[in-house]
């Protein structure tokens, strides 16, 4: 009789102790996010009190360096995209995501090579915003030009629109990605200014770290409006220009020695 | 003119049920083309991120425009009182409507998510020409519909001639807004040329014509109705005015772009090294969609022979898919001028390294949808004049007499 009151006890126990377990597995992550949440400034809204900028200083863009290009794949999960089965090298090359490039130009005149990097110039005036039907394709208060990928149903319209052709569209099944970069076949994405890392209080990005790795510092990256930041002091310094000037897009990022 | 009677189209049943079965056999392969490119992704077709938009766009944009210039000979009867196009009119609004809704099937089937056209209809943005051509496409196609009410229903008739305007009115609208879909894209040298608006229109008279003559053409043969020599010529000569038109904006609009020296690369590049693009436009747009039919259409004889109308009919419609080629796909094909005086040597990115174009070839899969919905605008019409009276029983030159005006009542 006794024996059967102990096992009961201790099965009881086990029971409380296991939902106890469970109970905390299955809330504690809950209260972990929230308290991620509400303790970074992520949840302020963005405010137009800053807009975010870069400078890219071509004479300082080493011929055949990579470093900006390589950090933004890492950074933002596209080393992970994988060539669909069946596609030929040279098509996935044209049809995976890049959101950062490298460019060699010479001028025809005098013959002098320049190389810079490219990607979205988070535009003032950006027609990628202008022509997308669903308003997928927005500015940030601060500036920055991204997607939603909630909204974009895929038309591509806003990769016809893009003088800088900034934008990639996902032609594939997307197998692995960040949580910090969502992507999605069908969906059109571009360079978001490392915005997980701003939304965290990190004023940096992935290309303009790397390039200082490097030693060469040819991206600045910082607050426009902020005349005391190092990219405003650049800027100060150097004579810059905006590509495609002639369409008065208002840039973010501006180029020196071009 | 005599009363006109319209009656169903009552081929032999083993005929009409064969033609719909090739149809549906069609739209078949074209349905399970787009269900194969929304499932593995966009890239088992041509398209890249460099040619964003491809053959669907070409099979879609042409559609679209045909279908409003289909809706030109039902104004032209309405409107503007000319009697003898009056018994058109019903099957000029007909095959309007389904035209379209291929066009608008193909453009929706080619998206990166079609499953959200429900965002697309409850999210706008009214700075994007494509927000406002959702309802211009829809609005068409409402307003269409009414128009045929007012032809076929005789409590209607009083209110054709309002109802035409704005049918006019609108889809004048329409193809202003899909030829400014391209006209207003600032970033790319083949656009950024309001011309192309204007350029849209007439193009969409010329195909939208063809298109209707060769139907017309098709289901009186079929079941041998008359179809009066005047009738044709006159239809063929209008095919023809409208053809020199298309003509005479590609000259503007080339020489729009030559005025500044900074596109003579660009105007050079089409007319002459652009390889593909190159034989597209002086073979398909110019030669076999403007000039042969052009002589064809004025021709003291061949211009009245029924086989050559359609022949020029089929060349004009042939022409607009090589037009829509080169606008559409060619435009994108050329780099986009990002550093002028510049030569790009090397690019991660393919931007034009030494001037090279972007490459593009359709695939299967692209093809079949775009020919899937031209198959379901045939079929749309195919059912629409087998079921309700849509077709007059005879356009012979004693029944309508084409110097026939229908004179403004006097108020």
């Amino acid at each position: 009789m006794n024996d059967v009151e102990e096992t009961i006890d201790q099965e009881r126990r086990r029971f409380v102790g296991a939902a106890a377990g469970a109970t905390t597995a299955l809330v504690a992550p809950g209260v972990f996010l929230h308290t991620v949440a509400t303790a970074t400034p992520r949840s302020e809204a963005v405010t137009s009190a800053v807009r975010w900028g870069m400078l890219v200083d071509t004479t300082k863009c080493a011929d055949g360096c990579t470093a900006c290009v390589t950090a933004c794949e890492v950074e933002n999960g596209l080393t992970l995209q994988s060539k669909p089965e069946g596609q030929s090298e040279a098509m996935w090359e044209q049809q995976r995501s890049v959101w950062i490039r490298k460019v060699k130009l010479q001028d025809d005149v005098t013959g002098r090579i320049t190389n810079l990097p490219l990607f979205c110039q988070h535009c003032e005036y950006p027609p990628c915003v202008d022509v997308c039907p669903t308003g997928a394709s927005f500015k940030r208060a601060d500036g920055i030009v991204l997607v939603d990928r909630h909204t974009c149903i895929g038309c591509r319209y806003c990769m016809m629109a893009c003088p800088y052709k900034a934008r990639s569209f996902i032609h594939e099944m997307v197998e692995e990605k960040l949580t910090r970069t969502p992507r999605g076949k069908g969906c059109v994405e571009s360079c978001t200014f490392c915005v997980h890392r701003l939304d965290y209080g990190d004023i940096s990005t992935a290309c303009a770290d790397a390039c200082a790795v490097d030693g060469h510092g040819a991206i600045v990256f910082g607050d426009l409006k902020d005349p005391d930041s190092e990219l405003n002091q650049a800027l100060r310094a150097r004579r810059s220009r905006q590509i495609r000037a002639d369409l008065e897009l208002n840039t973010g990022v501006r180029y020196a020695g071009i | 003119m005599k009363r006109i009677i319209y009656r169903e189209w009552r081929i032999d049943p083993a005929r009409y049920w064969g033609l719909l079965a090739i149809l549906v056999a069609i739209i078949g392969v074209g349905a399970a083309a787009a269900l194969y490119m929304e499932h593995t992704g966009h890239w088992v077709t041509g398209m890249t991120n460099s040619v964003v938009w491809g053959t669907p766009h070409i099979f879609a944009v042409f559609l679209v425009i045909t279908a409003s210039g289909v809706l030109n000979v039902a104004t032209i009867g309405t409107v503007f009182g000319k009697g003898a196009y009056k018994p058109l009119g019903r099957l000029s609004g007909l095959l309007a409507v389904a035209l379209l809704m291929g066009g608008l099937l193909v453009l929706v089937l080619d998206l990166g998510r079609p499953e959200r056209l429900l965002v697309a209809m409850t999210h706008y943005n009214f700075r994007s020409i494509f927000a406002w051509n959702i309802f211009l496409y829809t609005g068409f196609m409402a307003i269409a519909i009414g128009y045929l009410w007012t032809m076929a229903e005789r409590k209607g008739n009083r209110f054709m001639k309002p109802v035409g305007t704005l049918a006019m009115i609108w889809r004048l609208a329409l193809t202003t807004g899909t030829g400014s879909i391209f006209g207003f894209l600032v970033a790319r040298e083949a656009y950024d040329a309001a011309i192309l608006a204007p350029m849209f229109v007439l193009m969409s008279f010329a195909y939208g014509l063809a298109a209707f003559l060769l139907v017309l053409m098709f289901t009186f043969a079929q079941e041998e109705r008359p179809l009066g020599e005047k009738m044709l010529v006159k239809l063929a000569r209008l095919l023809g005015v409208f053809v020199a038109g298309i003509l005479y904006f590609t000259v503007i609009y080339h020489l729009t772009k030559v005025y500044g020296a900074k596109h003579y690369d660009f105007v050079s590049w089409v007319l002459r090294d652009g390889g593909a693009y190159t034989a597209l436009f002086w073979f398909g747009w110019v030669l076999v969609g403007g000039l042969l039919p052009l002589g064809i259409l004025y021709h003291p004889v061949l211009g009245k022979t029924r086989g050559w109308v359609a022949t020029a009919c089929a060349m004009v419609i042939v022409g607009g898919l090589a037009a829509m080629g080169v606008v559409i796909i060619g435009s994108q094909a050329y780099p986009m001028p990002m550093f002028p005086g510049h030569t790009i040597l090397e690019s991660g990115y393919f931007d034009g390294v030494q001037g090279q174009a972007a490459p593009y070839s359709p695939s299967l899969p692209e093809v079949l949808l775009g020919v899937g919905g031209v198959a379901v605008g045939l079929l749309i019409t195919a059912v629409g004049v087998r079921v309700l009276q849509f077709l007059p029983e005879s356009l012979a030159d004693e029944i309508v007499d084409p110097h026939t005006q229908v004179r403004a009542q006097p108020a």
